[in-house]
């Protein structure tokens, strides 16, 4: 299939609707409006759901009432609009709602800016709302990923009834590149006979997160951490970047970071110098045996983390290497991409 | 080899048009392509950029702080991006709108009425696109053929818009064949 | 020389940002002019919105808040609760009022919150690029309902003025416009009662302001005044809803 030049938050309109989700809630915010303005169009052309919210509280809590009533749902939205929706992912991981949320990170804390950053990774990856549950947190570093991320979602949030991150920032929602949408990948929405779709010829099913008995909301809540002890299993996923020359410097970064690391690494190369890198590309679960097998490694002398961020990440790879090697962390924040040339510095910094 | 074009002037003078129809024509030439737009509270009144990036292989980051050319229609985005294009780049400056040239010697400047050309041709709006056109015949970034055939498929139920386009492009391409090729000075000099 | 036309002390130097045609310069003028005239301005706390007059606390010179997108009549209660004394502005768009923070405006309104809102109605929303408000005109295109708004799917615009002034607790509630100049002069009397109002410790306030927005309206400033008058005012009559009942200052009404 030919391959469609698309903006990011367009393609990911698009991936959702390849993925068979028929309901869309949402609320403009900059930089990912251009989702609701590509779904406005396309939804009804698969007589599908679209509608801009009154809020993102609002649009959270429909998403819990859609799942709840049987439809594959993704709402998508930026940093403080992410925020609000933080009450209904607690409910939505307590009911264990299918559901998908692309974050579109902008920099913050507070109305921040509207350009990128990587600040939301504690928010996705360590809850964000109330109560004691994970999402499963997807985190693409191009236009095509995003679009493969976001089926996959689907898959992955159908597979294990929990919401599912994809989490990007500005530059992913904004940047245009050639995609393509391989056919078949993700089913149609299975049966979900949890669902109150009517209770015609069964017993009524109930939708709730209520557990006034404790040692029932215990047992609950050990069902919730069992299932994220099988995701921590099964569905880890990251990229090795000139890892096999078993560099003395091994950088962790993720999304549009990685990239630029990448350009970093390709230019020490030509000057004789190897670098590698490791590119998480679920942040929940994290890659910590990878990270200990290389912390373990001898080769390894240093870690380096690289965030748009004020070392968010870095926290987890400190846990998954359990500070066997020195780690350095290099970020940059309020909207400010680094540059390749910037942890090129870094790096000959850390050699030197 | 990778090539980076910066297009700048004022919201609303088709900068990120041009830069998406340069983007299409690399993905019609099977090379990787992105496009990255600025996007903030400039754009409101005031600069809007883009960058296009054009590769043989897999394109690593986004940000390019030193594109190989530039496109300027306006005064502000010449100031502020001129100094940042490599030695050996291109700089399409947009005469119309700006009085002032390059003090560089290590990049081949090249000023092109586009307002004016776009104005005789039938409207101010293919300016952008007048530029675009100096920018391939100077640059071979990419096929000038291939982007003839992006902007005639990109226009086709447009026909008249299509055609202005053409020609716009056709005429830019002139001016640039018509300046004598750019000898970067002797790295001694 | 007599000086005719100046700066009001309320208001900086700064160029606003806004685009040209914008209603937002304008209002602000009103509002800054007011509180010269009441010698208010030292005691003036302004909460700004999110949204295209995010930046307002750049071009008002007295105290300001920045809010969340739609809570700025909780700052306001917030300030006002602890010091009456103050003089409290919320300064906020459809989008900021009647979208995400309907709940907020609702509930100080009713609770008669002693401060005064000045609501820009420019039927978009104006710092995102276009979408659909909640006070976007029937069949009005928006980039989130570009075949123009369909009342059957999303309702009918909402009538922000009508809708708070149907609340028991005592209010004053207006609706003006900022698009000609015998418009101009309605609002800016309106503006000054509300804050007489509240200077005087009677009552929330709201005076909702019909504005353009020409950028997102696609027209050219002349085009967009007119477009606002014919299709705008008909729908969102201008005059008061609801006044506290008294004749504190009575005889501004005059001309609304
Ligand atoms: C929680 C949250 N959601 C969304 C946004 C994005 N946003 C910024 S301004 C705005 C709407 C502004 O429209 P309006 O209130 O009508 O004001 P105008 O710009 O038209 O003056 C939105 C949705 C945000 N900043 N925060
Ligand atoms: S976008 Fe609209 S509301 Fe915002 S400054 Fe421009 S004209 Fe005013």
């Amino acid at each position: 299939m030919a391959k469609r030049l698309m903006k990011g938050a367009e393609a990911i309109g698009e991936a959702a609707i390849r993925a068979h989700c028929r309901a869309y809630f949402c609320y403009p915010i900059t930089p990912q409006t251009e989702v609701a303005e590509y779904l406005v169009r396309r939804m009804p052309e698969v007589d599908g759901v679209f509608l801009q919210a009154e809020s993102e509280l609002a649009a959270s809590n429909m998403l819990f009432g859609a799942a709840a009533a049987g439809a594959r749902v993704f709402t998508s939205s930026s940093s403080p609009g992410i925020a609000l929706m933080s009450e209904a992912i607690s409910y939505i991981a307590a009911a264990e709602l299918p559901t998908v949320f692309v974050n579109i990170m902008r920099c913050g804390p507070g109305l921040g800016g509207i350009l990128p950053a990587q600040g939301d990774y504690l928010n996705a990856t360590k809850g964000g709302g109330h109560g004691d549950y994970h999402c499963i947190v997807l985190a693409p570093a191009s236009v095509q990923e995003a679009v493969d991320l976001t089926m996959s979602a689907f898959e992955l949030a159908e597979t294990y009834r929990t919401p599912v991150f994809v989490l990007g920032d500005g530059l992913i929602g904004q940047m245009m590149e050639p995609v393509e949408f391989k056919e078949g990948v993700v089913n149609p929405p299975p049966e979900r006979p949890w669902a109150t779709t009517g209770c015609k010829d069964r017993d009524p099913n109930l939708v709730k997160t209520l557990f006034l008995d404790p040692a029932a909301l215990e047992v609950h809540n050990r069902k919730l951490a069992a299932k994220y002890r099988e995701i921590r299993a099964n569905e880890v996923r990251f990229e090795r970047y000139n890892m096999d020359s078993r560099p003395e410097t091994v950088m962790v970064a993720y999304g549009t970071v990685a990239r630029i690391c990448k350009t970093a690494i390709d230019f020490l190369k030509e000057k004789g110098h190897e670098v590698g890198l490791v590119r998480p590309i679920t942040l929940y679960p994290f890659p910590h045996e990878e990270l200990l097998a290389i912390a373990r490694d001898e080769a390894t002398r240093n870690v380096l983390v690289v965030e748009m961020s004020n070392g968010q990440m870095l926290e987890d790879v400190e846990r998954a290497t359990r500070f066997l090697k020195p780690i350095s962390f290099f970020g940059r924040q309020g909207g400010i991409v680094p540059a390749p040339e910037e942890v090129v510095r870094e790096l000959e910094l850390l050699a030197s | 080899m990778q090539d980076e074009c910066k297009f700048a002037g004022f919201g609303g003078q088709g900068i990120m048009t041009v830069g998406r129809l340069l983007a299409l024509a690399g993905l019609q030439a099977e090379r990787e392509v992105i496009w990255i737009p600025s996007y903030g509270p400039e754009m409101r009144g005031g600069t809007a950029y883009c960058t296009v990036v054009i590769s043989g292989l897999p394109i690593g980051s986004p940000i390019i702080n030193t594109p190989g050319s530039l496109v300027a229609m306006n005064r502000p985005s010449l100031e502020k991006f001129a100094p940042t294009v490599r030695p050996g780049g291109v700089i399409i400056i947009n005469s119309s709108l700006i009085p002032v040239s390059v003090p560089r010697d290590d990049v081949d400047v090249l000023e092109v009425p586009c307002n004016q050309i776009a104005l005789e041709i039938g409207s101010v709006r293919s300016a952008s696109m007048v530029a675009l056109g100096a920018l391939a015949a100077r640059s071979a970034i990419v096929p000038f053929e291939t982007l003839c055939e992006v902007i005639e498929s990109e226009f086709k139920r447009k026909a008249e818009v299509a055609r202005m386009n053409l020609a716009a492009l056709e005429r830019g391409a002139e001016v640039a064949r018509e300046k004598p090729r750019f000898e970067p000075p002797a790295a001694d000099a | 020389m007599e000086v005719i036309f100046k700066r009001p002390e309320a208001l900086t130097a700064t160029p606003t940002h806004y685009c040209p045609g914008c209603s937002h310069g304008i209002i602000h003028r009103l509002v800054a002019e007011t509180l010269d005239e009441l010698g208010l301005r030292e005691r003036a706390v302004g909460v700004a919105p999110v949204g295209c007059s995010v930046l307002a606390y750049n071009y008002f010179n007295c105290d300001f808040q920045e809010a969340a997108h739609g809570r700025a009549p909780a700052f306001a209660t917030g300030i006002k609760r602890v010091r009456p004394d103050l003089i409290v502005f919320t300064y906020q768009g459809d989008g900021d009022l009647a979208s995400i923070g309907m709940a907020e405006i609702v509930h100080a309104a009713n609770r008669g919150e002693k401060f005064t809102t000045i609501f820009v109605n420019n039927a978009v929303y104006g710092m995102t690029g276009g979408q659909m408000a909640p006070t976007t005109l029937s069949e009005q295109v928006t980039t989130t309902c570009p075949m123009g708004r369909d009342t059957s799917d999303v309702g009918h615009p909402i009538r922000v003025a009508e809708l708070l002034a149907s609340l028991e607790t005592p209010a004053y509630v207006a609706r003006v416009s900022a698009h000609r100049p015998h418009d101009i002069v309605a609002a800016r009397r309106a503006i000054r009662k509300a804050f007489q109002y509240q200077a005087e410790g009677l009552c929330f306030s709201l005076v909702e302001v019909l504005a353009t927005c020409p950028t997102n309206w696609g027209k050219t400033s002349s085009d967009a005044v007119e477009w606002l008058e014919k299709n705008m005012i008909p729908y969102f009559p201008l005059g008061e809803l609801k006044t506290p009942g008294d004749d504190s200052v009575a005889g501004l009404t005059e001309g609304l």
